[in-house]
């Protein structure tokens, strides 16, 4: 295939594309994974700020892995505190979060 | 970075594994306060595929991480990558050759000073654009490769050997605001390479938008004459709509004799019973990446002539954290155009490096 169109369409199918598929994901019914998350913790509102550090610093980069031994889990946010750049007060939300 | 041991010897192994023991003895003799501070083994194990103009690339590789905290305040980490490669001949050869490389990918001690400062020590990675620190663990990375333009900034090393400040400067949940600077001296040592050189990194993230843009530099200071005195120039902007697996991440990188950008995105449904079902669990990627060079002087391990890449990648997200990675790449050049056809599989394995004592 010609260098120029296959450049010209994979710039223009990314271009057309990726804001359409945001715009469906967001609909309320995309919150699944969101919800499932937040049903197997406490609804209250330290757990709640956890979530949103977990979400807007961990996830940016990778999938949650399934599940680990709490015994790790401040070993697991002190290398997130590092690694994301967290605050302190970050850090002591997201450790809230994994162990509600 | 990897760094070859083209002379491994089982002497060195010896070394190697003597100063792990008497680590491992230390970190063992001192009393875990908190029972979540447990020292943690992580890490990925991978099986790599890469065909490139009809010859076969194999490469088994295995990148344990170690994160072991000293008290509230002090974490040692490291990153080591063990790695065979097994390729053709070539020249009508049958059979194989293979190479493989034992080396730290980092291995460095962190002190939180403040909640808004953390000392860094040791060998860090370079903190220049996003991919050396955040997407480098295959565990991580979307394609089997990094960029093209992965050494543009990083010294060649990826790793720097002193010291760096970093941490949040500001942390709200309309914005937030992250740096960090660093230094490192020049160093021949196998497992520690490093060149002087000095950096800083910035960036502006805004939680509602899910946007975040960043600024690095760095100066490379030593080299002969001409090269002493390099400037590196990057930005990165990443884009990750909320309520959506939709990512798009992209950076730009200038050095003094060639620069490029890559921009990449992946998608997984949840229109189809979350991101557990089989369906949601196909994750999509594309890149698109260009270097081109601002002169003939090759210093910084971009392609010698201006290049073209896309990457089509079809990965899947297996249960128990098992990625199979797939991708076809199409990389055009004055000196070729080429087919790459990768494929790979990665289990990633997180759990406590030792039974630890409950409260």
């Amino acid at each position: 295939m010609n260098q120029k169109y296959l450049l010209a369409f994979t710039i223009v199918l990314g271009v057309a594309f990726a804001p359409l598929l945001a715009m469906v994901q967001a609909q309320p019914q995309a919150a699944q994974a969101a919800k499932k998350q937040t049903a197997t913790t406490h609804q209250s509102q330290p757990v709640e700020e956890g979530q949103r550090i977990f979400e807007q610093n961990c996830s940016r980069c990778h999938t949650a892995p399934e599940g680990f031994s709490p015994r790790i889990s401040g070993t697991i946010v002190h290398h997130m505190r590092v690694r994301a750049s967290l605050s302190q007060h970050d850090q002591q939300e997201l450790l809230r979060f994994f162990n509600p | 970075m990897l760094r070859p041991i083209l002379n491994f010897t089982f002497s060195k192994m010896a070394r190697s594994a003597k100063f792990a023991a008497f680590a491992l003895t230390l970190l063992c003799a001192v009393r875990y306060g908190n029972a979540q501070d447990t020292p943690l083994l992580s890490g990925g194990v991978g099986f790599f595929t890469s065909t490139n103009g009809g010859n076969t690339s194999y490469m088994p590789t295995i990148q344990p991480l170690l994160d072991a905290p000293i008290g509230n305040r002090f974490l040692i980490e490291s990153r080591a990558i063990l790695l065979e490669n097994f390729s053709p001949k070539g020249n009508g050869q049958p059979g194989y050759d293979h190479t493989h490389f034992i080396g730290l990918a980092y291995l460095e001690g962190d002190y939180f000073v403040s909640p808004h400062i953390t000392i860094v020590g040791g060998s860090f990675l370079l903190p220049f654009g996003t991919y050396n620190e955040r997407l480098s663990p295959i565990w991580i990375g979307n394609f089997q490769d990094g960029p093209l333009i992965t050494s543009l900034g990083t010294m060649s090393t990826g790793t720097g050997l002193g010291g760096m400040l970093r941490g949040s400067a500001i942390s709200r949940p309309k914005y937030s605001f992250d740096y960090a600077t660093w230094f490192s001296a020049r160093s021949g040592n196998e497992q520690f390479n490093s060149k002087r050189s000095s950096g800083v990194r910035t960036s502006l993230y805004l939680p509602p938008s899910r946007l975040e843009i960043g600024l690095s530099y760095d100066r490379l200071l030593q080299g002969p004459r001409g090269t002493r005195g390099e400037n590196f120039y990057g930005m990165h902007v990443w884009w990750e709509p909320a309520n959506t697996a939709f990512r798009l991440r992209s950076e730009f990188a200038r050095g003094h004799h060639a620069q490029g950008y890559w921009i990449e995105a992946d998608y997984r449904t949840q229109a189809f019973g979350g991101l557990d079902s089989w369906i949601g669990r196909f994750e999509p990627v594309f890149r698109m990446q260009q270097t081109f060079r601002r002169d003939t002087v090759v210093s910084d391990g971009l392609p010698l002539v201006n290049t073209q890449r896309t990457d089509f990648g079809f990965d899947y997200n297996l249960p128990h954290n098992t990625r199979i990675l797939t991708s076809y790449s199409r990389q055009f050049s004055s000196s070729g155009n080429e087919n790459i056809w990768e494929t790979g599989v990665v289990y990633r394995f997180l759990f406590p490096a030792w039974k630890g004592k409950s409260q």
